[in-house]
């Protein structure tokens, strides 16, 4: 299925975990937050949320601002 | 150290701060710039940007503040409406595993001036969530205080917009916010040099936030390391009382027996 994780599309397998999607663009430990379809997911949650096609996943950190 | 060096602390949310002097930390030509400047500046507290994570990007901003043992203040810059800055500090808190957030709610990317409505909204909104909100506000002396009534731990007003390094245009608005606000008064955005920092302090401004000064200075460590100063002498002067403003001299040496 199809997915877009920060803006741009991806081909995953069905009913991958948040866990999983997120680590397709960072391997951070910590200082990452992650929502989908713009609800905030606590990290203790993404290993046992399941992403549906469609779905718009979006994972922030820290930079440079202010 | 003397007790006026020592006894003076910020004081925001109950926690204490040595250093009167917030960074920022966006503009900074590298992390190892930013590094050595943040070191220099004496900050305790410094603000960061939540954003899209980058794949390719090497090195974290946050990696060079807890190598200093600097608080992370995330912002909520870049948002235009309530709902987007409430997400934005949720998001950050999750992220950084702080519930303190630098609220900003902008009206338009020229001026990137605070939109009152949609500021203290949100400032409501998250003050009943459990944040410590401090607002980057207009300097507006009743917004100030609306900020305030809806329990903001400080109010951060403009002395001029972002990035302009216009100095404080109004300054008798932030006098007028100073006497009136029962917690702490930020200047914030609008220095230029070091004798805007220190004109803040002089005003009775509780710290002074500031980042393109600094980090787009020709020597951002050097003007870091002024800025410090500047902080810590206006501070000391407003503490100090200055001397009232007369239209005449007068003579500091004895008149008689000349």
């Amino acid at each position: 299925m199809e997915i877009v994780i920060n803006g741009a599309a991806h081909r995953v397998a069905d009913d991958i975990s948040l866990e999983r999607a997120v680590s397709l663009v960072s391997d951070a430990a910590t200082g990452v937050a992650a929502a989908v379809n713009g609800d905030l997911v606590r990290r203790v949650s993404w290993p046992t949320t399941r992403l549906a096609a469609g779905d718009q996943v979006e994972v922030l950190t820290a930079v440079q601002g202010g | 150290m003397a007790e006026w060096q020592t006894g003076d602390p910020l004081v925001l949310a109950g926690q204490k701060f040595g250093s009167r002097l917030i960074m920022g930390t966006g503009g900074a030509p590298s992390l190892d710039v930013l590094g050595r400047a943040l070191t220099a500046s004496g900050t305790e507290m410094t603000t960061v940007a939540m954003r899209r994570v980058d794949p390719a990007s090497r090195g974290s901003v946050l990696d060079v503040l807890t190598e200093r043992g600097i608080k992370v203040l995330p912002n909520t810059a870049g948002c235009f409406t309530a709902a987007e800055a409430v997400r934005t500090a949720r998001l950050a808190a999750e992220a950084l595993d702080t519930t303190w957030v630098k609220l900003e709610v902008i009206a338009d990317e020229v001026t990137l001036l605070p939109d009152p409505v949609e500021l203290l909204d949100a400032a409501e909104q998250l003050v009943a969530d459990g944040f410590t909100v401090l607002p980057y506000t207009n300097d507006d002396p009743v917004l100030a205080k609306r900020l305030e009534q809806a329990g903001c731990a400080a109010v951060m007003p403009l002395g001029a917009p972002i990035g302009s390094g216009l100095g404080i245009r109004n300054p008798h608005n932030i006098e007028l916010m100073v006497q009136a606000a029962a917690v702490p008064v930020i200047l914030d955005a609008g220095i230029g040099t070091a004798s805007d920092a220190a004109l803040a302090m002089e005003l009775g401004c509780a710290a002074v936030l500031l980042a393109t000064a600094v980090t787009r200075a020709r020597d951002p460590e050097l003007m870091a390391a002024a800025m410090r100063s500047a902080v810590i002498a206006g501070r000391l002067a407003c503490r100090a009382g200055r001397i009232p403003q007369r239209r005449y001299a007068v003579a500091s040496s004895p008149p008689v027996g000349a």
